[in-house]
Formats: structure tokens, sequence, C-alpha cells
């Protein structure tokens, strides 16, 4: 077991490795200089000037050496300053975490409470009414992109309440909270309830079929005892996987979504600093994206692990 | 001394709606299950002995299965007539069925113990500690050494006769009037299959429950039971004692099925005769000839096997058969 | 005694026999029209969702013959028109038809999005195939690569790719196409892995056949199933990845008739004094998409019922 967290935790970090190396020469390949870029706004500066900027960002360094440097400060805790705001970027960066990830935490927590029981009921009820509805509305779920599903609602909120909520950490009233937060977790998770109801279907079917649920029926064991104690428990394993594949769609989603109900998130800053071509900024926030989503899969494996226990002890 | 009847099964239909047409899957069986007896009801796969089992205990899966016509009445109330809840409570409870696959049979995410408990919790106002206690001490009775530790362990770390024996200990944890055993032998080992068919006689003759005995086996029938009920094609073609059925099959079928079979052929005499397989296969239920299911693959097969389906008659005292020329042939 | 032999219809699910039945038809030489039909009789909702992707299709080739407006002339005094008359849909802030706008973004769309998936594919087929055939430390490489391209979520990496390569048609199809690499490959990889085994194959070895050539003339059509069912899903996938792009201004750049743009522009200003700017090309993005997925549902079940959910 020691063995196997050791290789995956080396995968892990190779993949990092990977992404980190992606993502800066990915950066570095944009056309134009970088330092004019930055000054396009100023207008004139003078040349001594830009050289002196250039020198302080690290800028006139060759790009493998701008790599070290930023792999030294990463290993370090120190992320550089941004070229907007002129602030370290950890400063920028850890105030948004806690809006992303109540975000992000909401949709996933809204998503599994919506997409899993549906799931069960639609493959208890197989091929009914139902089910087909149930199948058609999921479908749908997947299609709509969950910015315009934001548009919307906030479109027939502004049209039911005269206004548009505007996000402030401390809201005012309960109805404002639930709103800010609520809402946009609908919509984010919207996508994933859907994909999450149709693999718990999918998996409950497979699960259905099997000898076990038989003997189950065979013990005298009800409908609810037949599907949710023995079938679920195992159709939950697949499921789970797919919660944790799921969030770096859901990431795509929080970034369009943040932007749409204006919440000054990780995802949005994301967006606003590859704009302003933020690179401090863009390279460690995707190297965080990363970082979530690789500790996640490997969350998830640890817990199929933990679950199942065929994998726990030894098949 | 013939026994009181336990459970009374009458012209039972089961039918499957499938892509393929109507599957007539179980057609007019009738039986009686004595108290105490081992019932073996005998056929080829696919002749519909696994769906009379599980019509039985109502768990025909449900589309495309359904139970058409018949009564299974279980000391005299009639199973198919009570609600789903009432059947529940007889399920596991007054009779319980074990299934072929002992690898598949058991939920593997939770353990053994657990799921012997879980029967007990199910029919008794028990608590939890004393329904674990009675499963410990099922896992005793089925003769699985260490019980109390073997209840903590999953499927997965049994092996196939020990999984086995806790699928017996589960069905016979609520003391049940009537046992259904499909191939409860047939997926394992030769050396297992004799553990645990002895197993499931013992424990038969210690709690004095009725067994029905779901076979393709007849060596198992020879070994096991005291009546045997021969089905071909979804009907029951020929009904007699062991005893009888065995020194004087009627149908040709039946006596087809014994020359196929090593050392019964051998019993029977026919030492120097070559092993014969039946020519032919079953016939795809959906598409069943008119006439008697057998005729072609019969060799005695004649114009009148082909024009009715031959009703079951008692040709000799206790002995059924379903035969145009059953009275000839002996 | 024939144990293989058992009762039609137990033990297996009516799908399945129908898709097995299917296939073999396939094999005759039945009517192409007639097994049509059978089959969009028999897969409703994958009929309705190649009714919607032909109607997008048709409006995308026609889009000149549809429309009777320059979905590009702006036209000032005619902005913010309530849709009716000769703006079905509406007008937006420039005056421009949301309509022609609409019928011009369905070739957009279908454009960014085949071009996509079909690059996608492409590159994923050739990576999976040679990852899967010479096995080894390349194929072990290239897995570590795929590894890294799938830790980052499909828009995150999208976005930064368009954003280094700058926006345009094409830069879009790559920066949608590059993610999209490591699924296609997987499944080519491992399904080639599977029949290198095959009987077939080592046939073909031993009539001297070149390694190359086994790979191309005899896994690639054995893989093309679950390919086709795979570029089905990731066509919905691109088409909402190219109008997220958009959306955030780094996808199709002015004044060409993104969908998603047309959302992004002056939508979430307007949107409660111009609903029609933010339901129309909305409504055409979910529609496409929700046929792709609809038409995707049904392929899987026809072309692999082991899959089916």
């Amino acid at each position: 077991m020691s063995g196997y967290l050791l290789r995956r935790v080396g995968l892990m970090l190779l993949t990092l490795f990977g992404i980190s190396i992606i993502i800066f020469v990915l950066l570095r390949l944009v056309p134009g200089n970088m330092v004019d870029i930055l000054f396009d706004s100023a207008g004139m500066v003078d040349p001594a000037e830009k050289t002196r900027i250039a020198a302080e960002l690290g800028l006139d360094k060759s790009i493998p050496e701008q790599y070290l440097v930023w792999m030294n400060g990463l290993v370090h805790g120190d992320l550089g300053y941004s070229y907007v705001s002129e602030k370290p970027t950890i400063e920028e960066i850890l105030p948004r975490i806690p809006v992303t990830g109540r975000l992000a935490l909401s949709a996933i927590g809204f998503a599994v409470l919506l997409g899993v029981p549906f799931g069960v009921i639609s493959a208890v009820r197989q091929n009914s009414g139902v089910d087909y509805g149930l199948r058609v509305l999921s479908l749908a779920g997947l299609s709509i992109p969950s910015f315009w599903l934001g548009l919307m609602v906030l479109m027939a909120f502004s049209a039911l309440t005269g206004r548009l909520p505007v996000y402030t950490e401390a809201p005012a009233t309960v109805l404002d909270a639930v709103l800010l937060v609520a809402v946009p977790a609908m919509t984010v998770g919207f996508r994933s309830s859907a994909l999450i109801m149709r693999l718990t279907r999918s998996a409950m079917l497979e699960v259905l079929r099997q000898d076990y649920v038989r003997t189950a029926r065979a013990k005298g064991a009800g409908a609810g005892r037949v599907n949710f104690h023995h079938a679920l428990r195992n159709a939950l394993l697949p499921v789970i996987t797919v919660i944790g594949l799921e969030t770096a769609f859901l990431i795509g989603g929080l970034i369009v979504t943040e932007t749409v109900f204006n919440i000054p998130g990780l995802a949005r800053f994301l967006v606003e600093s590859i704009r302003n071509r933020d690179y401090p900024i863009v390279q460690n926030l995707v190297m965080l994206t990363a970082f979530i989503v690789v500790s996640i899969n490997f969350a998830v494996d640890l817990l199929y692990a933990a679950l199942d226990p065929r994998i726990r002890l030894g098949a | 001394m013939i026994a009181d009847p336990i459970l009374e099964v009458a012209g039972l239909r089961t039918v499957f709606f499938t892509a393929a047409g109507l599957v007539r899957a179980v057609e007019d069986v009738s039986f009686t299950l004595r108290r105490g007896e081992v019932l073996a009801v005998v056929g080829e796969s696919g002749c519909g002995k696994s769906i009379t089992a599980l019509s039985l205990m109502r768990l025909v899966p449900s589309p495309p299965g359904r139970i058409v016509a018949g009564s299974v009445k279980l000391e005299g109330r009639d199973l198919l007539a009570i609600s789903e809840a009432e059947m529940r409570a007889v399920r596991g409870n007054l009779m319980s069925m074990i299934f072929q696959e002992p690898m598949t049979s058991l939920n593997p995410v939770l353990t053994v113990g657990e799921q012997i408990a879980e029967t007990v919790r199910l029919h008794r106002d028990v608590s939890k500690a004393d329904a674990w206690a009675r499963a410990v001490e099922m896992l005793r009775r089925v003769r699985i050494p260490e019980p109390a530790q073997r209840a903590k362990e999953y499927p997965h770390q049994l092996s196939g006769g020990m999984r086995q024996r806790a699928m017996i200990a589960i069905a016979l944890a609520c003391d049940p009037k009537v046992l259904i055993a499909d191939e409860p032998t047939t997926a394992l080992d030769v050396t297992i299959q004799a553990q645990i068919l002895d197993l499931m006689l013992q424990l038969q003759q210690e709690s004095g429950t009725s067994v029905l005995l779901i076979t393709h086996d007849l060596g198992v029938v020879a070994e096991t039971a005291q009546r045997v009920v021969v089905m071909y094609a979804g009907r029951k073609i020929e009904e007699a004692s062991v005893e009888d059925l065995f020194a004087r099959p009627m149908h040709p079928y039946t006596h087809g099925l014994m020359r196929s079979i090593p050392h019964l052929a051998a019993m029977s005499g026919a030492v120097a005769e070559r092993l014969q397989e039946i020519p032919g296969m079953v016939p795809a239920l959906s598409n069943l000839p008119g006439g008697c299911a057998f005729a072609a693959r019969c060799g005695h097969a004649d114009a009148a096997c082909a024009a009715g389906v031959p009703p079951l008659e008692e040709r000799r005292p206790d002995h059924y058969v379903a035969c145009w020329h059953a009275g000839t042939l002996v | 005694m024939p144990r293989s032999i058992r009762a039609s219809g137990w033990g297996h699910s009516m799908a399945e026999t129908y898709g097995r039945e299917l296939r073999r038809a396939g094999a005759d030489a039945n009517s192409p029209v007639r097994r049509l039909v059978l089959l969009l009789r028999r897969y409703p909702l994958g009929a309705a969702g190649a009714f919607i992707l032909t109607v997008f299709v048709l409006a995308a080739i026609f889009a000149d013959a549809i429309t009777w407006l320059d979905p590009l002339r702006t036209n000032a005094p005619e902005k913010l028109m309530v849709p009716g008359g000769k703006h079905w849909f509406g007008s937006d802030v420039m005056g421009r038809d949301i309509y022609s706008r609409i019928v011009f973004g369905a070739r957009i769309s279908l454009a960014v999005s085949l071009g996509a998936t079909t690059l996608g594919s492409v590159l994923g087929v050739a990576v999976g195939l040679a990852s899967g055939y010479l096995g080894g430390t390349f194929d072990l490489c290239v897995q570590r690569v795929m590894d890294v391209l799938q830790a980052l979520p499909l828009l995150v990496l999208a976005l930064v790719t368009s954003a280094a390569l700058g926006p345009s048609l094409t830069n879009t199809v790559i920066a949608i196409a590059i993610p999209m690499i490591p699924a296609s490959a997987r499944v080519i990889r491992s399904n080639t892995l599977a029949l290198r085994e095959a009987a077939f194959i080592e046939a073909a070895q031993v009539q001297g056949m070149s390694e190359w050539r086994i790979a191309i003339r005899h896994i690639l059509p054995n893989t093309v199933a679950p390919l086709i069912v795979l570029a089905t899903a990731q066509l919905g996938s691109a088409i909402l990845t190219e109008a997220s792009l958009s959306f955030l201004g780094l996808g199709i750049p002015e004044p060409a008739p993104s969908w998603g743009r047309m959302l992004s522009e002056s939508a979430a200003e307007y949107m409660r004094t111009a609903p029609w700017l933010v339901i129309f090309p909305g409504a055409a993005i979910s529609l496409m998409v929700f046929g792709t997925n609809l038409l995707g549902d049904a392929l899987r079940d026809i072309l692999d019922p082991r899959q089916r959910g």
C-alpha cells in the first residue's frame, strides 16, 4: 500500500511539473515584447525606464532562467508580484480562495443531492415515463451553457424584483445570501447534477442486474432497502470516480458563472488576469487549478479504496 | 405414510415479453411438495425450471416476465394472491431460496455477518446484537470454522464453497418451512459439491425444512431427493418417486437424460452401450412447435406427436407422464 | 448436455438483443434506406437529435439564401428593435439583425466544433495508435503527457492556449482541439492493446504485414465505433467550449457573429430592456448541443451496447 502511495505521489509531482512547463512555455509564446504590451496603454515611456522595469520584473533574463526563478519561488512560497496591482501574487490569490471554494462546494453538494436520487429513480423505473422525462431533462442540463443559464436566472430575478443582485461579502438579507451563493451554485451545479444523474442511472442499472440484488429481494427486503442499501452502495463506487473527474469540468463552469454573477473569486480573476496579461497571476493560478484537480483525483482513488472492501483488503 | 402437502403449485404459467416474441417459460406446471421431503425438479438448461423457482418466490424479473396464471399455496395460502408487502414477509422467512452462483450472489460491500443478520432483522424483532449472534450461530451450523471471525469478513475473502455455505446460512436463518435450492452445487468443484449436498441434507433433516431442489444433474437427484419432476420446454413431462423414475423412466426424454450420464447408464446395465447424447437442442421457447415439444428430438415420434400436446396421465401408481407413446415404450 | 443454450431473451437486456440484431442486419445487403428508417423508428430521441443537427447544418450552408440582412452591417437607427417585422429575433445595440447573426453564427459554431473535434480525434488516433502499438518507453512518455493535458480543465487549457496564440478562428480550433487529444488517444490505445492480442492480427503478422500496415488496415477499422461515440460527445463539448471562450472574449474575435460573443457584448447590460439579446443566442447554443447529445446517446446505444447508460 505505501509503495502504491509513493508511486501515486510521484506521478502527481511529475504531472504538476509537466503542467508548469506547458503553461510557462504557452505564456511565453505570446507574440510581442512583454514590456511593450504592458506599457501600451501608458503612452510614451522612456526606453531607459522600460529596461529598468524589464529588469525589475525579471524579463531581461532568458526563458529557462525565468522558469527557474519561478520554480525556485514556488518551492519557497514566493509567487512573485502581479504586473497589474504590483502586489504580491499570494495576497491577490488568498482572499479569493474562500469565495470560490464556497461556490464550488455548494455546487458539488447541489449536484450530488439532485443527481444521485434522480439517477436511482430513473434506473429503478427504467423505460417508464419518469425515466424518459429525467433522461431528457438531464441531457438538457448537459446542453445548456452555464453562463446562459446564469444570464437567464439573472433576467428572471430582475424581472421579478426590478434590481440585480450585487455581490457583497456580508449580504443584507437572507434572500440576498441565498441568491449570492445558492443561485450561482445551482447554475454551476446543474450541469454536474445532470452528469451525475446519468452515471448513477447507468451504474444502478448495471448493479440491479447483479445476483446479489436478487438475493436481497429473496431475503424479503423491500424496494427501498434493496435499491439504497444494497444496490446504491455498489453503484456509488463508479459514481464517486466521476464526481472526482467532474470537478475539472466544474472549474470551467465556475469561470463563466463568476463572470456572469460578478463574483470576485479565483475563476473570474483568472480570466481577468489572462486578459490583462498578468502572467505571474495566470501561471500560479493555473498551477493551483492543476494541483486541485490532481489532488482530488488522488483523494477519489483513496476514497474508492476505502469504500470497496475488495480493494481495501486486497482481492 | 404420505406426509401432508406444504407447498401446492397448480397450473402455474409464466411468460416473458421479449423482442423475439412471447416466451412461455413455464406452461401449466403443477406439483406438490410434501412436508419434510426433498423434491427435485430436473431438466436441461432453458427448460423453465429456474423460472419456476423464481415464480414461486415471485421474483421473476418484471418486465419482461410475468406470472399469468396458476396458484402457489404455502400451507393453504395462495402466494400469488397476496400483496407484495405480505409476500416480503414470506421471502427469507417462510420460504427462502439459494442460487447457483455463490461468487456473485453475495453483496461485495457488506460483510457476511451483516448479510445474514439482515435477514434475521427483516423478519424477527431482535436487537442488532442478537441478530449478529444469530448470524454467527448460523455460520457455525453451516460448518464454517471460526464463525465469529468469518462473520466480519467480506465475500471476496471466502472461497466458493464457503460462500455457498454462507448463502445457506442466510436462507435458513429464519427457519423457513420451504427451501428452494436452484442448482446449489453446479458452480462448485466436484469435491465441494458433495460437501455442500451433505450439509444441505443434514440441515434439512435437523430442521425438517422441505426442499425443492432444482438441478440438471440426475446424479444429485439420486443421492438427495425422494420424488422427481422432469421438465421439458416449460412443461412438466414426468413425475415419480426417485426409485420408480430411475428403474422405469417412461418419457423418452427422461430415458435419454439417463443414458447420457455415465454411472447411471452403468447402473441400468447398459455398460456396453456408448453414452448417448440426446440429439438436437432444446427448442427456443418463443417458437415452440405445435404438439409434443420433444417430438423433433424423439426417436419414437409420429404423426400423433406433431398433432397435439400429450396430456399428463398417471400410467402407473404415482407415476405421471406426458407422452402419447408412454404405454407402448415401457 | 448443452449448457450454453438458454431460453431466449433471458439473461441479457432487450436493448442488447436489438443492438446486436441491428448490427447483424447491417451486415446483410438490406436496403440502406430501410435500415435508416428502422433505426430512426427504434431511436426516436436520436432521430430528433439528427433532425436538429441537420437543420443547423442546412442553415449554416444556405445562410445567404435564408437571410435578408447582412449580419455584420450596423444600422444605428434600427438599434435594439423588438423581435418582429423584418427583424425576426430583434436587433442588437448596433442595429445588427439577430436572426442573421444567429444563422451565420451556426456556420462559425459548426466550423469551430467540427474542426476542433476532427483535429483532436486525428491527433488522438495517431498518438493512441502509436502509443498502443509501439508500447515501451514511448508509450510511458505519451501516457504522462496525456496525464498532464487531462489534469487541466478543458476550458482553462483552452483559455490559456487561446490567449497564447491570439484570437482567431484557426487558433480557437487549435485551442479546443488540444485538450481533446487525451480522451481519443486513451480509447484508441486500450483498444489497440486489446486487439493486438486478437487472432486476426496474429494472422496478419504471420503473413508478414508491416506493423504500421497492420495498425492502419486492421486495428483502426475495429476501433471506429467507440471513436464515433466519443467524437459525438466531444462535438457537444466543443460547441460549448467555443461559446464559453467567445463569451469570455478570448475566442472568435469581433465582428464575426459568434453565439458566445453575442451573449457577452452587451447582452448583460441590456438584458432588462432587450431580453431577446440574451434569449436567442443562448437558445441556439443549447439547442445545437442538445441535438448533438441526443444523437450521441443513440449512437452509443447502437454502436456500443456495453456502455449503455
